[in-house]
């Protein structure tokens, strides 16, 4: 057995030489955060497919899928791309949580600290730490909801989950809250690690840019998806089939009838 | 009348500003002390810093008002305090940059001595003998009567950019993780890292300052909120120079473990 854990528990780990695992941990806080981030900016362009058209938006869904790989939709290759967005946001929630405060008497001092300085990076950092816990629910559920039912990705599917299954409030909130936070973070990794190291007055101008581009396409895409769903409300459930399909289908069907 | 004439009558004119200070008192050493806000008025005069506000107030109004200074020139670093809200050198602070009201407080973090003084020093003397913040030379002894060895200039530059600070205090009274974590080395700490990790005359590599800094109290605890460099009465680069010190640090994760 490693003495590794005698030493750590009467605290002489650190004696003589220091653990290399707080900077490891402190890499893969920043790594995992970075593809969080650019995985969700760029899952907000395959979401915003559907402001192109209905029909855009079942080709990146099945595409996903492996539709056109193996002519036949594979729902699972879906849940394995968000089993591994899960672990890494498990990861990430529980290497950034260390920063918050961790109770009542850090929570005041932060929060008066942040009031009385007025600085703005500082008072981000508080937002960061508000928009991480509300993810730590709501992308939860989201991430669970994607992995168990991939199937459900869809013009008309989506769009009933959003109204018919009254989600929009939740994608509302979540929208904002992953907006936010990831913005903020991508900022506060370039400043860390300074790279690209640009005057910090830009780089906000663009993080700020960046996180209005999103949610507007964000909230655009919410409302087309709002949209659908109503309009589909009494055909709840049915999946969206895209004409060249249904054709093909059907003369598979007359081939079959001969 | 001459210009100058004309320029002074009307400065004699113009009516100053009745200045509203706000100031945190408290004597820790005095059981019956509980802290309160007490108000000062005193009328504004031509190029009036904070530092000659405070001292108007103690000769004509309250003898007992602590408050720190020394150099009155921003070179001692003494005279740090919060003005409305944000670390300051009161020697520095023109009182025609604030508004009528003023809102001044001690340094938080550091240990209070009494209503704006705080004890800097005690905690800058343990923060230099934690990270060892001293020249680590080859030879022991240091022999006065040989020539010095040659810097680079541009290396002697450097050096003496960062060795600018003043230890004021204002870097870690400005800085969310210091308020919430007491243990956390704060941005003077690394500058000073970084100035001795410059010098070639100092044998230390990145493995010894791994363990000084090589921690979440140290590098790693820094969460890059940069009000440090934000508030710096010197502009000290402090936040290229934590982000060098975390590149280095880090990379020291991926070097092997002698254990």
């Amino acid at each position: 057995m490693s003495h590794e854990t005698i030493f750590i528990q009467t605290g002489l780990a650190d004696k003589p030489r220091k653990s290399r695992w707080p900077a490891r941990l402190d890499l893969l806080q920043s790594t995992t955060g970075l593809f969080l981030a650019l995985f969700m900016w760029l899952h907000m362009f395959f979401v915003a497919s559907i402001l192109v058209s209905e029909s855009a938006m079942w080709t990146i869904a099945r595409f996903f899928e492996g539709y056109f790989f193996f002519g036949k939709a594979y729902s699972g290759l879906v849940s394995c791309v968000v089993g591994f967005v899960a672990l890494a946001f498990v990861a990430h929630a529980l290497l950034a949580v260390r920063k918050f405060p961790i109770n009542y008497q850090q929570w005041r001092i932060v929060r008066a600290h942040t009031k009385q300085m007025r600085h703005e990076d500082s008072t981000l950092w508080i937002w960061q730490v508000y928009t991480g816990f509300l993810l730590f629910f709501l992308a939860s559920a989201h991430l669970y909801q994607m992995f168990f039912w991939p199937e459900k990705i869809g013009p008309y599917l989506s769009s009933d989950r959003v109204w018919s299954e009254n989600l929009w409030p939740f994608y509302i909130v979540m929208l904002l809250a992953v907006e936010l936070h990831g913005g903020i973070g991508l900022y506060r990794l370039v400043v860390k690690w300074g790279w690209p190291n640009a005057p910090r007055e830009a780089l906000k101008k663009v993080k700020w840019a960046l996180t209005g581009f999103f949610l507007v396409l964000g909230l655009a895409s919410l409302a087309a998806y709002m949209k659908i769903g109503y309009e589909h409300r009494a055909y709840m459930g049915e999946p969206y089939t895209p004409d060249w399909v249904m054709e093909k289908e059907a003369n598979a069907d007359r081939g079959d009838g001969q | 009348m001459s210009a100058i004439d004309n320029d002074i009558a009307q400065n004699a004119r113009q009516q100053h500003r009745q200045l509203r200070i706000s100031i945190l008192r408290y004597d820790p050493r005095d059981p019956a002390s509980t802290p309160r806000m007490q108000e000062y008025r005193i009328e504004e005069a031509d190029s009036m810093t904070l530092f000659i506000a405070l001292n108007e107030i103690r000769e004509h109004q309250d003898p007992t008002l602590q408050f720190d200074f020394v150099c009155r020139a921003g070179i001692c670093g003494s005279s740090a305090i919060m003005v409305n809200g944000r670390p300051q050198l009161a020697c520095r602070t023109l009182t025609r940059d604030l508004p009528n009201e003023i809102t001044l407080a001690p340094l938080p973090f550091f240990e209070l001595i009494g209503d704006l003084s705080v004890n800097t020093g005690k905690w800058m003397r343990g923060m230099s003998e934690r990270l060892q913040a001293w020249l680590h030379t080859k030879e022991r002894e240091v022999d006065i009567c040989r020539v010095e060895e040659r810097m680079d200039p541009d290396v002697a530059e450097q050096i003496y950019e960062l060795d600018r600070c003043i230890e004021c205090g204002c870097c870690v009274a400005a800085c969310g993780t210091a308020q919430m974590r007491k243990d956390f080395v704060g941005a003077v700490g690394f500058g000073k890292i970084a100035r001795f990790r410059l010098d070639p005359r100092d044998v230390r590599t990145d493995d010894d300052f791994y363990e000084l800094i090589g921690d979440d109290t140290g590098v790693f605890g820094c969460m890059s909120l940069l009000a440090c460099q934000d508030v710096c009465p010197k502009s000290l680069p402090l936040q290229t120079q934590i982000a060098f010190l975390r590149r280095k640090m880090a990379a020291q994760g991926f070097t092997s473990s002698t254990r």
